[in-house]
């Protein structure tokens, strides 16, 4: 099953399905260790449409929520 | 070879550039942990064999696509160099490769130093030194910036820099080679989590991390003052009342209390005695507004502000403010040059390099300079006002607080465009280490020292020369209207707004001697905070914005300190 960031659970993990943007967007995740294959934990959630923070190999990193919806991750089924 | 003159030190961010930077030249610089700390490139100088290159500190970047203003700063830099030393962060080799690679793919001789190597251990991490080294084509030197470990090595390894033949690939070829280079030469092995890193993942859940935020806020503001206070009551006020005033005494009654030389020296005399507050001048109102009555709270300030830099929590607390700072157009990494702001101005309007855009940037410097007051105007505000009554001085940092938040609004809503969302890495944490806090607190003092007192010498002479000349007269003439009949000051009061553009601090000090009523006092303190940024501040703000939007943001602040000290006016009742 394949849900955005925002939608997985807190200590949920998954693996990085694809990321929907633009080759900035691409990048700057990337950067961060973020791409698809990658093993991702979601660390936590904000309320409000906060950001979500995740561990990535071994980077924490804090993902606005429009971004995060746009991270693309399979899990597995709940 | 030729001779190496420049080498340059490049790698992600927050992976201690900056420690080994100052362990290699032996410079003083500034070292936290947060990504984004050293926003503009430092030069130092190092000893190899007999030559004594130049090492540059180039602000970290993730590659070599720079994706915000200090990232550019780090790849313009790239083409300078002789030598690069790329510092990798042991503990997170695949990410920290990409970059490697792109640096491989220019050309450049290069060495690789796995920093953060003491990590590895304890974290489950193996590193195959040796085969790395190989794969890459250039010397590997594991080292440990905060410790000094393996940097005498990395200076022997600099000169046999290489550069081996490497072909350009695309960002995708790029990852599945670094994926297998991980396989070759990394293991890692299993291990608990720690308590450390239980506190991380605790500290960033929106319940938990929220109420250590309060905390974290409650026992700094509690320190500071602590700290603050005691130093003042134990240490500043004794010399100043028990040591400098007899000898003051002995030079005013040399002077024969009165004249020019008293008047610049001594200042005034109230009742026949010095007063350090009031007397205005150079040698007792110069030196106690920056010793007396600043000095101890910079000191406290910075002594808990390094402590949470180091510690890496300011990331973190940046996170949980993202989504309140997205009501006033910033996302909640532009706490961090606020939090510096509340230092001093200037490195916090350095630090809005971190900001991607550049509307954000102009909201975050406007805002800071408008209504964060720095440590010397506090400390200054805290004496003054705080002597009238606790409570004032909730009015005066609560009406700054609402002017940050209103103004935020009101600029989120009419500026074009929207502010970008967070996107950034959090830091592990680590204990602060006694003596990286002691180096960087002692180098912010001598900052402040080197950088106020001249200053505010320089506005005491100044003030008392326009006096002398009757330019104040004339000014304060002129100003009138506006002093009078919007704010309800006194006329002199332009004496501190023109040293205002100087040094704040002096200029809350200036208030003392008008015998202000309390309300006065309050609106004074507000509206010096409000109006201008000081010359240093205004400096660093007109080259981070240009000269346009500087010019807009000027006229902001001075709309609004007529705006906010006319309304204060009216509404105030005491």
């Amino acid at each position: 099953m394949v849900v955005d960031l925002t939608k997985m659970k807190t200590g949920e993990s998954g693996v990085v399905a694809r990321l929907e943007g633009g080759r900035g967007f691409l990048a700057r995740l990337q950067n961060l260790g973020i791409r698809p294959g990658k093993k991702i934990t979601k660390v936590s959630g904000h309320f409000w449409r906060g950001p979500v923070t995740v561990q990535v190999g071994g980077t924490n990193a804090a993902i606005g929520f429009g971004m995060a919806s746009r991270v693309m991750v399979e899990i597995e089924e709940r | 070879m030729t001779e190496i003159k420049k080498i340059l030190l490049m790698g992600n961010p927050n992976v201690g550039k900056s420690a080994v930077f100052s362990r290699l030249t032996g410079a003083r610089v500034i070292i936290s942990n947060y990504p984004g700390t050293t926003v503009e490139f430092m030069q130092g100088y190092m000893k190899i064999a007999d030559t004594r290159p130049a090492v540059i500190d180039v602000p970290g970047t993730y590659s070599l696509q720079p994706t915000s203003r200090a990232e550019e700063v780090a790849v313009k830099m790239l083409e300078q160099g002789d030598v690069v030393v790329n510092i990798v962060d042991a503990t997170n080799l695949e990410r920290n490769l990409y970059l490697t690679l792109q640096l491989l793919q220019r050309h450049i001789p290069m060495v690789v130093a796995l920093n953060m190597w003491d990590d590895t251990k304890h974290k489950g991490i193996g590193i195959d030194l040796k085969q790395l080294e190989e794969i890459l084509g250039v010397p590997v030197v594991p080292t440990c910036g905060l410790t000094g470990e393996g940097i005498k090595q990395l200076i022997e390894r600099i000169p046999q820099a290489c550069s081996p033949k490497k072909a350009p690939c695309s960002a995708e070829k790029c990852w599945e080679e670094i994926g297998v280079i991980i396989q070759q030469v990394q293991k890692l092995s299993h291990r608990h989590h720690t308590l450390l890193e239980r506190l991380e993942d605790l500290t960033i859940k929106p319940f938990w991390g929220h109420l250590f935020a309060a905390l974290v806020v409650f026992i700094s503001f509690w320190i500071i003052r602590f700290v603050g206070e005691g130093l003042i009551n134990i240490v500043f006020d004794p010399f100043f009342e028990n040591l400098w005033l007899p000898l003051m005494n002995r030079l005013s009654a040399f002077l024969g209390s009165a004249g020019l030389i008293h008047h610049i020296l001594i200042g005034g005399l109230v009742k026949g005695e010095i007063d350090f507050g009031i007397s205005f001048g150079l040698l007792t109102t110069g030196l106690y507004v920056p010793l007396g009555m600043v000095l101890p709270y910079i000191f406290s300030f910075y002594l808990v502000l390094g402590l949470w830099e180091d510690f890496g929590y300011l990331p973190r607390f940046a996170v949980l403010m993202d989504n309140l700072m997205h009501h006033i157009g910033l996302h909640g990494y532009a706490t961090i040059p606020m939090i510096l702001g509340l230092g001093c101005n200037v490195p916090g309007a350095l630090a809005t390099r971190l900001l991607e855009e550049r509307r954000e940037k102009f909201i975050a410097a406007t805002l800071m300079a408008i209504a964060v007051p720095c440590m010397a105007q506090i400390a200054m505000i805290v004496g003054l006002v705080g002597a009238r009554g606790g409570q004032y001085l909730g009015i005066v940092f609560g009406t700054l607080f609402l002017v940050l938040v209103i103004k935020g609004l009101i600029l989120n809503k009419f500026l074009r465009g929207r502010s970008p969302e967070i996107l950034v890495e959090i830091p592990r944490y680590r204990f602060p280490q006694a003596l990286a806090v002691f180096k960087k607190l002692t180098m912010r003092v001598l900052t402040f020292l080197k950088e106020a007192l001249p200053y505010v010498l320089l506005g005491i002479l100044f003030v008392n020369l326009l006096h002398a000349l009757k330019i104040i007269d004339f000014l304060s003439r002129i100003f009138s209207p506006i002093l009078q009949n919007i704010w309800g000051l006194p006329r002199e009061a332009i004496s501190a707004l023109i040293v205002g553009f100087l040094r704040k601090d002096v200029a809350i000090g200036m208030l003392g001697p008008l015998n202000l009523a309390t309300k006065q006092l309050v609106i004074g303190s507000i509206i010096l905070a409000i109006y201008f940024p000081c010359v240093a501040t205004f400096v660093v703000l007109l080259k981070e914005l240009g000269l346009k939007d500087m010019l807009k943001s000027a006229l902001l602040m001075v709309l609004t300190a007529i705006i906010v000290g006319g309304l204060l006016n009216l509404l105030l009742q005491f």
